[in-house]
């Protein structure tokens, strides 16, 4: 038991330098949202009519935007938003999604029945478009962006955290639990929640990415973080107008959500290597 | 057999009634009155009661769910509170310019991520493999509308190549329709492609490391006969499902690329309908989507036996 853990780090090690670069990336973002929210180099929102559109200089790294605002800054600040968004949503999904999962699966029964029907129907809609209807209804903030991602991935992370459920329920340490005379609350808190924590990680990593992408994409169609506060998304959406005058307004905000994907897949991957070895090749 | 079919498909009746309902009532949530969008900022009492009852707004919501599915299951989606048209006329002309957009992309993804999955697989661990993975993850980290942006900023701004904007059918005038179609279909298929790639390859890689391909190469079958008719084949059911809920996904959800393409599809019928508040073409656009979803897997789900003879019928 205890060659364990060493073996699969050796084994999440090997995919080479996959794992470090995810690390490194997702460190500078989150550092990067940590200095948006307390510096940006010039004020991401106020406007500037005498530099608009100023190509990249010395003093305005990534040039500036058509209301003469800083790109650089914008980036930042929109840091703050676009973490803040996949992490709450990562959060609220992976917990929602894990209670509601193992009750299902623990409990069994009519529960079990209910929740799988309702679920079942909530996953007839794919969650882009899950999202759009929800953001219709409850439009006009980062909240609503918030509850609309979290409650369109929260159904896929109740399928698997039952199935999962589903499976350790049947090992023998839950029915010695059981014949200990132990609640059923306490075994499924002691004893199958926590065999499913690896799992849960790794489903987390990939929600943020997606809640991420899924923002952005809210953003550029105009449905996400209301203007003027700065979203990578509504940026891409804006340089649109741009086009032939200013190239670079197109190519710093995509960049930035690309490598952060890149990151966030990269990571997720190596996670997957030590948590699920099963599933290594994926 | 027939049984089978019959039981998934009643199987699947409760899962759409609730989503009819689902998306009726939370259409129903969207602040704002719609008869007061369609008078606009006229204040007059008399006026908007006349339109909501000539909406059905003023009876009870569960009364108006009924009728409504009622109308629906006869093909009748009601009028676009914007357009003036039917919302079926609405839909039935954006999902032919989605399909054109995304069928077509998942064909071409497929074709590339099926080999290129396979070989990666083929060549573990070597040079190949990991050259492949790497395109793919990166592939798979690009949002589809920023690369969309960049296709358009290249081939269609600098070298003029393909229309910036618009979009002329297919159907009306195929060349011209086709040179509108090549920058969406090639961004959306790329994108794609990334993601299947890593299935296919990891599907691959199970069917791989079983013994019984141990077996077919011990007996002396050629790399190629292993391959192509012990490992693809087997190595296809976790890619059909994924495609499966990629083309259902897609056929609803191409909303950003349409948007970045301006082409008229469902997405941005959906979307343009959120903005204008036009509940009877969301609700449309969104009955459609789900239907389409549910109904391509389970078509996927159906086909399982052709791949699996082992996948039991009577479950």
């Amino acid at each position: 038991m205890s060659s364990e853990p060493p073996q699969r780090t050796r084994q999440a090690m090997r995919r080479g330098p996959g794992a470090i670069i995810g690390v490194g990336i997702i460190g500078v973002v989150f550092l990067a949202a940590l200095v948006g929210i307390i510096h940006t180099p010039f004020d991401p929102i106020e406007i500037n009519a005498d530099n608009r559109l100023s190509a990249p200089s010395l003093q305005h790294w990534l040039g500036t935007d058509e209301w003469g605002r800083d790109i650089t800054s914008r980036l930042l600040a929109g840091a703050v938003v676009s973490v803040t968004i996949g992490l709450l949503t990562s959060l609220l999904a992976t917990a929602s999604g894990t209670l509601i999962g193992a009750a299902a699966g623990y409990l069994g029964g009519w529960l079990d029945r209910i929740v799988i029907a309702v679920m079942d129907a909530l996953l007839a809609f794919p969650s882009l478009i899950m999202a759009l209807g929800i953001v219709a209804v409850f439009s006009g903030s980062q909240w609503a962006v918030v509850a609309a991602l979290s409650f369109s991935y929260m159904p896929s992370v109740v399928r698997v955290v039952r199935a999962s459920v589903l499976t350790i329920r049947r090992k023998d340490f839950v029915d010695a639990s059981t014949v200990m005379g132990n609640s059923r609350g306490f075994t499924l808190g002691r004893h199958i929640l926590p065999n499913t924590v690896g799992m849960v990680i790794v489903l987390a990593t990939s929600l943020f990415g997606w809640a991420l992408l899924a923002e952005s994409a809210l953003s550029f169609l105009g449905l996400g973080v209301p203007p003027p506060a700065p979203s990578w998304g509504g940026m891409l959406a804006d340089s649109r107008n741009y086009f032939e005058e200013a190239p670079w307004l197109a190519l710093a905000p995509g960049l930035t959500i690309s490598l952060t994907l890149l990151g966030i897949n990269l990571l997720g991957d190596a996670l997957r290597d030590f948590f699920d070895p099963r599933n290594r090749n994926l | 057999m027939a049984r089978y079919l019959a039981g998934r498909l009643l199987l699947t009746l409760p899962t759409l009634l609730l989503a009819t309902a689902l998306i009726f009532f939370m259409v129903r949530l969207v602040p704002g009155d719609p008869a007061q969008v369609l008078l606009g900022d006229i204040e007059n009492p008399a006026a908007l009661a006349r339109i909501r009852a000539s909406l059905g707004l003023d009876r009870p919501i569960w009364m108006q769910y009924v009728l409504w599915l009622g109308r629906v299951l006869q093909g009748d989606l009601g009028m676009s509170i914007v357009q003036q048209r039917p919302v079926a006329e609405l839909l039935w002309s954006a999902f032919g310019v989605t399909a054109s957009l995304v069928v077509p992309s998942v064909v071409l993804a497929v074709l590339l991520a099926v080999p290129a999955g396979s070989l990666a697989a083929w060549k573990h661990n070597q040079p190949a493999d990991a050259g492949i993975m790497a395109v793919a993850t990166l592939f798979l980290s690009i949002p589809s509308f920023w690369l969309g942006l960049l296709f358009l900023l290249v081939f269609g701004v600098k070298l003029d190549l393909f229309p910036v904007v618009g979009y002329v059918s297919p159907l009306e005038d195929l060349r011209e329709g086709l040179r509108y179609l090549v920058l969406p279909v090639l961004s959306l298929a790329l994108i794609e492609t990334g993601v299947l790639v890593r299935m296919v390859r990891s599907s691959t890689l199970d069917v791989l490391s079983l013994e019984y391909v141990t077996h077919a190469r011990a007996k002396g079958l050629s790399e190629w006969t292993v391959m192509w008719r012990h490992v693809l084949r087997n190595a296809m059911a976790p890619t059909w499902t994924l495609i499966g809920l990629t083309l259902g996904a897609l056929l609803g959800g191409a909303v950003v690329t349409e948007t970045v393409f301006t082409l008229p599809g469902l997405g941005r019928l959906m979307v343009e309908a959120i903005f204008a508040r036009d509940y009877p073409v969301l609700q449309g656009c969104m009955l459609l989507v789900t239907t389409t979803y549910v109904a391509v897997n389970l078509l996927i789900e159906l086909s399982y036996p052709l791949f699996d003879p082992g996948v039991r019928l009577e479950q």
